[in-house]
């Protein structure tokens, strides 16, 4: 496995990926965008972008799962930790702003939170602890949302309840099909989102949108065979569902996830971070397992509070808008240590990514 | 991660030195020692096959191979 994983950064073939991309240069300008915090690590760590034809610009659109969680949502996370319900959730979770205050700084002020790295392990310290109430504040992608979802449908303790934040990639990037100043000629699909969803989740894009679309593995050769896939699309004037992942990913996805996704939750209606409300772009808790839907058990009101904060241009980079560097508090104000925006925070962030790699391509 | 022990919907799972401990709920198929998962928040959710990295690399330099001759 190790081997192979090394041969998928074979220089050689990096390059002659590169010669093959360079031969594909388009005669207009061509914005492909993604959606996954990985992919955006690959391109940057890599330096990727540098070996992409003049007039090619790959973007990371709303790709970052707690970069698009809510302040409504993360408010209340808060506000439940500070009446003493102890609140578990994903470390990259625990820094981002919310309107208020982060849960890092809650549990700093003695609010029982609690990282977590899977919703299994809220649910073990809901048991441990039968007289506490124990909250799991579940954000994510398709890939994440089955395990919040197999826990629900486990039988979990009385004093277990789930803060439902999960939300869907193929509702918001139509949402950015949609919108003035993010037209994408090709999307890179992420690659474990996926697995779980299938290839042929993307079918509508494009098919009804006349989106190129290939789904990507991680490593360096992955995203750079994927970006030629749909190089090869935009130059042939094509708009077909391509996987470049058959390892991880098949057209089908995996039904057995998606049955737990159906069996523990109903699509909702969602907001974004930066983008707002998205129109069946969310996961809800279902009737029958409301007595774990801590937004019905606990009297926490969804309170709207300020999104981002002025100058920060984070709601544009979400959106593949504008780039990390575009922001004029990236890098001065804004770091990875003393985060202003939600894309500063964590691993998968656009901004916070780009700050590690010192990445800055011309859009 | 590669499966070193399974226990009912639980295996133990090891990467790079790392041991970890994967849920099975969400993978809907058997897994017997020495499978590869691929785990995400403590949840497999796809089953690997080693062989198909070799199988992306060939794809790839057909890929290659063919957009030499054209």
């Amino acid at each position: 496995m190790k081997a192979d994983q090394f041969a998928l950064r074979d220089p050689l073939r990096g390059q002659a990926l590169a010669r093959a991309l360079q031969r594909l240069a388009p005669e207009r300008p061509v914005r492909i965008v993604h959606v996954c915090g990985t992919h955006e690590i690959t391109i940057s760590e890599h330096g990727l972008r540098h070996v992409l034809p003049e007039g090619v610009s790959v973007l990371e659109g709303p790709g970052c799962p707690v970069c698009v969680t809510s302040t409504v949502d993360l408010d209340r996370a808060v506000r439940l930790a500070e009446q003493g319900v102890a609140v578990c959730t994903f470390g990259d979770m625990m820094r981002v702003p919310g309107s208020r205050k982060t849960l890092d700084e809650a549990r700093a002020l003695g609010a029982p939170v609690h990282t977590v790295l899977s919703a299994a392990d809220a649910v073990g310290l809901a048991r441990k602890n039968p007289a506490q109430d124990v909250v799991f504040f579940a954000v994510g992608f398709e890939t994440t949302a089955p395990g919040t979802a197999a826990v629900l449908l486990d039988d979990p303790p009385g004093n277990f309840s789930v803060l439902c934040s999960h939300k869907l990639i193929p509702p918001a990037v139509q949402k950015l099909v949609n919108m003035p100043g993010t037209g994408l000629d090709g999307l890179l699909a992420p690659g474990h989102v996926s697995t779980v969803i299938g290839a042929g989740a993307y079918a509508g894009l494009a098919g009804e949108h006349c989106i190129p679309v290939v789904v990507g593995g991680f490593e360096p050769l992955d995203v750079l065979y994927a970006l030629l896939l749909l190089l090869r699309q935009v130059a042939d004037g094509r708009a077909q569902v391509e996987n470049a992942y058959p390892r991880a990913v098949s057209w089908e996805g995996n039904r057995q996830a998606q049955n737990l996704l159906a069996t523990a939750f109903r699509v909702s209606d969602a907001k974004w971070r930066g983008i707002g409300e998205i129109p069946c772009s969310g996961l809800a808790v279902r009737a029958e397992l409301s007595r774990f839907d801590a937004a019905l058990k606990y009297d926490v009101p969804a309170v709207e509070g300020q999104e981002v904060v002025p100058g920060c241009r984070c709601a544009d980079v979400l959106v593949a808008r504008a780039v990390p560097s575009d922001c004029p508090l990236f890098g001065g104000e804004c770091t990875p240590l003393t985060p202003v925006g939600p894309c500063m925070v964590g691993a998968e962030g656009a901004c916070a990514v780009w700050h590690r790699h010192g990445e800055r391509p011309a859009l | 991660m590669k499966v070193a022990a399974v226990e009912g919907n639980m295996a133990t799972v090891e990467a790079g030195g790392v041991r970890a401990r994967a849920r099975l709920d969400a993978l809907g198929e058997p897994v017997s020692l020495g499978d590869y998962l691929l785990v995400h928040a403590g949840f497999a959710i796809r089953r690997l096959d080693p062989g198909d990295a070799q199988e992306t690399l060939r794809l790839l330099d057909e890929l290659l191979a063919a957009g030499d001759e054209g």
